[in-house]
């Protein structure tokens, strides 16, 4: 008998249940989505009270000056995102994009100060960026450099988490990781002293897209 | 000073007496408590006494159908071409561990924080058979270093001062003694680094389990969790079989009080949503997922239905922080990895009442812990199940049983109540100006009196006892 079989075998009898034996009906329950007016105008009030920072870019070439601002000649990491590319992002100095493989993405990553991405979309309520793992949306261009920028498109700004699991039912169906991002990295391990980036990026910056 | 070497009761003494330790333990849980209560008020989240409610009906659901649920979540992590691998106990989640590590050619493992890794000891093993497991969340780096476990299951060391961490880091790192937090973190941060880039293998946790979904989710603040399931080239997550929940849908009332009740929170930083290896067009991830289930004595709790919803446990650490006998005695005067009131009643039922038969005999009984936890487990009732089994497995002896079987007897007869009553009165001590009685003397310094009076005063006796006050009031109308 295997570990799975003596596992499943103890819990049956325990429950009294035969295997292959159906289930009772679930817990039903709605999720309610709250009616928020201005999406945009609280995304940003909570993203800044995480500590985060954030900024209005009202056409493309606004993203660009915000961005080129945040960059600041220092050296960076964009995501292959269309977004990244309207705005012009993509050819700035100093920022690299498209390698050639895994290899060179990630050590592009862990040397660079700045990850520039998009993120597909972001919950007003909790201040909270949604990023799927997918060619435009890389893992580690939000994780491994100091600062992380998004261009967050206004209308991909949801109410909350009820919105966000109503639109996306099965996270899984979509990609192998969503990740929540509610403000930077930050730790309280030692005397409870707050300290921002530890391991992840300890500033993050959200431009939002309000023409797009 | 590893606990288990010397006695409960004066490791206990040895804590209480630490005016530092108490201080630390105090304003650490304090803080918890406050930004806990701000979370959850009315103002901020109306619905919470119906989310605690509905976690509830969940993890009942779930737990009362773990089978079904534990073959779909198989199903679904190999239909995500991962594998789920089932563990009876520490040794074969050690000894899988050990295999993939071996036949993969890995050496370095980093691992995120994880209560059930901590429950199987996996490092010492794991190091015996020189690999290199390293601890990354900043608490739990710490605390490895210092060959200590976690004080807190959300706050791991919140025991340790700046003073000892500046000794933990240089005496282990070689690094230049460092009393700032802010400086320590950034030393951490950067050993820990090159550890992520360079390791074959990373091992998380898993809050939840979603078992339709096949995936794990892993909620962190720091980002070495996403780290350790996203650089190396294999993730192994490690979870208890009751960590499974049955949808995605069921994250909307988890995560909305999992964060808020641990750290006051509405979101932590970091929520990870993770399901089987990288995909064909994903750019970065891990090649290989592994889901490490353990039973670990779980199995053992269910078969009785008063004490499964122990296994509700979304060890958010609200509990401990509420706990009066945990803010005294700390974490590391609990046998085992789970401190606090979660601790004492999961401790005695995975390890058998006879192992440490005193531990549900520690709590005031007061309700606090049931008042606060998001999925509303009836901890004082299980502790009164618990304590009934202790009792009737004859670990308490025959003297203890005696004097309460004396005791009932008293209680059950008025006359022979209020004859005592009168005798313990007339041997009182009566203090002058009415000062409190700090010790007492023949015949009444009986063994469990004088116990009592060594850490606490009693208050003088009244000059007339309750019951015949009440006489002489009913005789005046």
């Amino acid at each position: 008998m295997s570990a799975r079989d003596n596992i499943l075998g103890r819990i049956r009898t325990a429950l009294g249940r035969m295997p292959g034996e159906g289930i009772a009906p679930r817990p039903s329950f709605d999720l309610q989505i709250p009616s928020l007016p201005d999406r945009t105008a609280l995304f940003c009030e909570r993203f800044e009270a995480l500590a985060g920072k954030p900024h209005l870019a009202a056409d493309p070439s606004a993203a660009l000056e915000t961005v080129k601002a945040i960059c600041n000649g220092r050296s960076a990491v964009a995501a292959d995102h269309p977004l990244l590319a309207e705005t012009g992002i993509l050819n700035l100095e100093g920022v690299e994009h498209s390698f050639p493989d895994a290899a060179a993405q990630r050590e592009a990553c862990a040397l660079c100060d700045i990850g520039i991405s998009s993120a597909t979309y972001s919950l007003a309520d909790t201040g909270t960026m949604v990023m799927f793992a997918k060619p435009s949306e890389p893992r580690l261009v939000s994780l491994l450099p100091p600062i992380h920028v998004a261009l967050i498109p206004a209308s991909s700004i949801l109410a909350g988490l009820e919105d966000l699991l109503t639109r996306v039912a099965d996270p899984a169906a979509y990609s192998s990781s969503m990740v929540l991002i509610t403000g930077p990295s930050r730790t309280a391990d030692i005397e409870q002293i707050l300290i921002r980036g530890v391991h992840g990026p300890g500033e993050v910056h959200a431009v939002v897209l309000t023409y797009c | 000073m590893n606990p288990s070497d010397i006695p409960p009761d004066a490791a206990i003494h040895e804590t209480l007496g630490d005016p530092r330790l108490q201080t630390a333990i105090y304003t650490a849980t304090q803080r918890l408590i406050d930004h806990r209560k701000k979370a959850v008020a009315a103002d901020a989240l109306p619905a919470y006494q119906d989310l605690r409610a509905l976690a509830h009906r969940i993890k009942r659901h779930t737990i009362e159908h773990l089978d079904y649920y534990l073959e779909l979540v198989e199903s679904q992590v190999a239909a995500r071409g991962g594998k789920v691998v089932f563990c009876e106990d520490a040794n074969e989640v050690a000894d899988f561990v050990l295999n993939l590590a071996k036949e993969k050619g890995e050496r370095l493992i980093v691992k995120s924080k994880s209560m059930t890794t901590e429950e199987v000891h996996l490092n010492d093993r794991l190091e015996s058979h020189q690999l290199e497991a390293v601890e990354t969340d900043l608490g739990e780096y710490l605390l490895q270093l210092a060959h200590q476990r976690p004080y807190h299951i959300v706050a791991p060391a919140l025991h340790m001062t700046r003073y000892d961490v500046a000794d933990v880091l240089t005496k282990n790192l070689g690094v230049e003694r460092e009393v700032e937090p802010e400086k320590q973190t950034k030393i951490a941060r950067a050993t820990l680094r090159e550890k992520f880039l360079e390791a074959g293998i990373g091992i998380t946790g898993a809050n939840f389990v979603v078992a339709g979904s096949g995936a794990v989710v892993v909620v962190e603040n720091e980002g070495n969790a996403r780290l350790s399931s996203s650089a190396p080239r294999i993730h192994i997550a490690i979870a208890g079989i009751e960590k499974l929940i049955p949808s995605a849908k069921d994250l909307a009332v988890f995560l909305k009080l999992l964060g808020r009740s641990a750290t006051g929170q509405p979101l932590t930083v970091y929520t990870s949503f993770l399901s089987g290896p990288r995909r064909e067009n994903e750019p970065d991830g891990p090649k290989e997922f592994y889901l490490v289930l353990l039973d670990g004595g779980r199995t053992k709790l269910l078969a009785d239905p008063g004490k499964r919803e122990s296994l509700f446990c979304i060890r958010c650490g609200a509990c401990l922080n509420h706990c009066p006998v945990y803010r005294k005695i700390g974490g590391h005067n609990y046998p085992w990895v789970y401190s606090g009131p979660i601790g004492a009643i999961i401790t005695p039922q995975f390890h058998g009442i006879g192992k440490d038969p005193w531990l549900p005999f520690a709590s005031s009984l007061c309700g606090a812990c049931a008042e606060v936890c998001p999925v509303k487990i009836d901890i004082p009732k299980v502790l009164l199940k618990l304590r009934f089994e202790v009792t009737a497995s004859g670990a308490k002896g025959p003297g203890e049983r005696k004097a309460f079987s004396l005791w009932a007897a008293i209680m059950a007869r008025p006359k022979l109540f209020s004859l005592f009553g009168a005798i313990a009165a007339h041997f009182a001590p009566r203090p002058k100006n009415g000062a409190w009685i700090r010790k007492l003397s023949w015949p009444m310094n009986l063994a469990p009196l004088a116990a009592w009076l060594s850490q606490r005063d009693l208050p003088p006796p009244a000059a007339q006892s309750f019951r015949s006050q009440w006489k002489s009031r009913k005789a005046a109308r």
